[in-house]
């Protein structure tokens, strides 16, 4: 990896040289009933929109890459048949300009499924390929345990890293992009001092984590606590409103329809994003519901997470963001759900 | 209009259609009527029959009745079942029909002969409790929503006209809310029926920053228990949740059970 430093005056000239492209950012979002900010990502032309000491956003940066709807193809019907068209929707590369090392995370886990699998989808890769990241070091906030994830740092899936370091910002530099884009502003070696700011900041970070999962031995204890108790608690407040799927930045399920026009002569098939605690999630052809209780629906979101999709990657398909939780208005966060399954509450 | 009607070259029966009103605002009715873009193609795929609020020919020789508002009074029973009978598949359109809607509200006095004074004062008007159609007559096909969403009623008329299985979201507001990337409105202290009305309308209210007031009545799952839980954690007092679930009566008979009073239900409401 290849280090710098910059001064902090250097960020606006940076913004300035990635604005020939569509960029997205961390944007205020006004206050909640509580006076606490909110933020979320949004598409930003001018350097002073953006809101760069965010906490956590409310929504993911998920849906730039995979929207929560999309048409997938449309056909012109005839009557001897029908044309097909299909659009990936890939119009141009977006920068995002301050990522947290979760949201990476997260990015690189949708990888794994959409993009490095045997069937790559078209719709995502085409989207995430043509992403230049700007990554930004952040401050824990309550609802995080991305340190218990193993997603607090972020070690590839970005072009650029910073990290605050106050008068100046810390660069990790991952791509030819941007070394080049940084060639272009003012920039220094780092010195020992920097190094040593650097690690005294890392280690000041771990510290400020109020929220832990304990993920030992998870994957078996899950599987030994299928039948616990604690998934009908949990179920009983679930809503079965698939907000915590929605504002997932790792979620990826998702439901295709088809629809034909009222005119009966065009046709189109859309995707839309699902939760697995939504009813008829697992609902098959004939009307079969593999999961109609509430409680086996929210138990399959944390096996998917933290068992299988461990099973399968070595890494649970969870960052710690704590979205979910924050939004959940049962109040259900991963770090109790897991707590009470553990036989810790 | 149009001659035979075909889809990928296969032809289609083009079902012939009577559009009714009980007692309702027309609004729905004219929903359909409001999208000017595809109403062409609306009345191509359809031959109508009967439809006062958009012309004056009238017929009863129609296979899908749609039966906009609720019923409130006895020939309005007669005509229902009337309707009924003529028809093949019978519609209830817009929460009036399926729910009693607005008009039901009246229910909520103890007194309905009080009401009628307060209303019409001396005027002789028959007016008795309002009932959903479902408590007279079998319903085939319920379209939610006060006012019903245009582009669903497009999506079902051309899911029966080709014979696709008509559905319905099964999931809540919330869903479509949060594709919407709104900010929760409970977070910004305001009341929301989102977690369990039932979804279709792409969160009409909520994306309009105006908390949801459960017009399409229950979703499939509909957690009224935890909603209740919820209302408290927020600060929202009963009086102020059962004015949003008694609007529309999709929730009837859980506002009911939270009012704890004996006062007499109307039969066949829906179980949220
Ligand atoms: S866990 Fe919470 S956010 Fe997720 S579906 Fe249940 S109630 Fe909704
Ligand atoms: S499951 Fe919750 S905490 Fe984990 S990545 Fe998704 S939103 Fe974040
Ligand atoms: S947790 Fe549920 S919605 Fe999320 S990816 Fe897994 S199965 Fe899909
Ligand atoms: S505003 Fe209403 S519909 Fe939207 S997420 Fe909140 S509760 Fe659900
Ligand atoms: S948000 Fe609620 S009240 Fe508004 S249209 Fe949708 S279901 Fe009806």
């Amino acid at each position: 990896m290849i280090f710098k430093v910059f001064k902090k005056e250097e960020l606006a000239r940076l913004h300035e040289l990635l604005a020939v492209n569509i960029m997205v950012g961390p944007v205020a979002r006004g206050n909640d009933r509580n006076g606490k900010p909110l933020y979320d990502f949004e598409v930003v032309s001018d350097f002073a929109e953006l809101a760069l000491d965010y906490t956590q956003t409310v929504h993911s940066p998920k849906r730039f890459v995979l929207p929560y709807r999309e048409t997938l193809s449309t056909f012109t019907l005839n009557p001897n048949g029908w044309e097909k068209q299909v659009d990936l929707n890939v119009r141009h590369p977006l920068v995002f300009f301050g990522m947290h090392a979760c949201d990476i995370n997260a990015l690189n886990k949708l990888d794994l499924v959409l993009a490095k699998s045997t069937y790559p989808n078209p719709y995502y890769l085409g989207k995430r390929k043509n992403l230049f990241i700007l990554g930004l070091s952040c401050n824990p906030e309550p609802q995080c345990f991305c340190r218990s994830m193993g997603t607090d740092s972020a070690s590839h899936g970005f072009d650029l890293f910073l990290t605050d370091l106050g008068g100046k910002y810390f660069a990790e530099i991952l791509s030819a992009t941007a070394f080049d884009l940084l060639s272009q502003i003012s920039c220094q070696e780092p010195s020992s001092k920097d190094h040593t700011l650097y690690k005294h900041l890392t280690n000041e970070k771990s510290k400020r984590y109020t929220t832990s999962v304990d993920t030992s031995d998870l994957t078996k204890i899950l599987d030994l606590e299928f039948a616990s108790k604690a998934w009908d608690y949990w179920g009983e407040k679930c809503l079965s409103c698939g907000t915590c799927a929605n504002v997932c930045p790792t979620c990826y399920c998702y439901g295709v329809e088809e629809q034909i026009d009222l005119d009966l002569r065009h046709a189109g098939k859309t995707r839309s994003l699902h939760s697995c605690n939504l009813i008829d999630f697992a609902k098959v052809a004939g009307g079969h519901n593999f999961r109609p209780e509430s409680a086996t629906r929210l138990k399959y979101r944390y096996y998917h997470k933290h068992r299988g999709f461990v099973e399968a990657f070595e890494e649970p398909l969870c960052v710690g963001c704590g979205r979910c939780g924050a939004a959940c208005l049962a109040d259900i966060t991963p770090p109790e759900v897991i707590a009470s399954v553990r036989g810790k509450m | 209009m149009g001659g035979q009607l075909t889809y990928l070259g296969v032809p289609l029966a083009r079902p012939r259609v009577g559009f009714f009103e009980l007692t309702s605002c027309e609004g729905c009715q004219l929903q359909l009527l409001n999208n000017e873009a595809t109403l062409l193609d609306f009345l191509n795929l359809v031959e109508i029959v009967n439809f006062r609020e958009g012309m004056s020919e009238r017929g009863d020789n129609y296979d899908i009745a749609f039966v906009e508002g609720s019923v409130t009074r006895q020939d309005e029973i007669a005509r229902l079942t009337e309707i009924r009978k003529n028809a093949k598949v019978l519609v209830a359109l817009g929460s009036c029909a399926c729910f009693g809607g607005v008009n039901q509200l009246k229910n909520r006095f103890r007194d309905l002969d009080w009401v009628k004074k307060e209303v019409y004062g001396d005027f002789p008007i028959e007016s008795m409790e309002v009932h959903p159609l479902a408590d007279f007559v079998q319903v085939d096909l319920e379209i939610y929503g006060c006012p019903i969403k245009k582009e669903e009623v497009e999506r079902i008329v051309t899911d029966l006209v080709v014979g696709n299985t008509v559905r319905h979201p099964e999931y809540p507001v919330c869903m479509e809310c949060k594709a919407n990337e709104n900010i929760c409105l409970f977070e910004l202290g305001e009341l929301c029926l989102g977690p369990v009305t039932r979804a279709g309308c792409d969160a009409w209210c909520t994306s309009n920053r105006r908390g949801c007031w459960g017009c399409r009545g229950p979703a499939t799952v509909a957690n009224l228990k935890q909603l209740e839980e919820i209302m408290h954690t927020y600060g929202f007092d009963r009086e102020t949740i059962l004015d949003r679930l008694e609007c529309f009566g999709g929730f009837a008979s859980f506002a009911d059970t939270l009012r704890d009073k004996g006062k007499k239900t109307p039969t066949g409401r829906k179980n949220p």
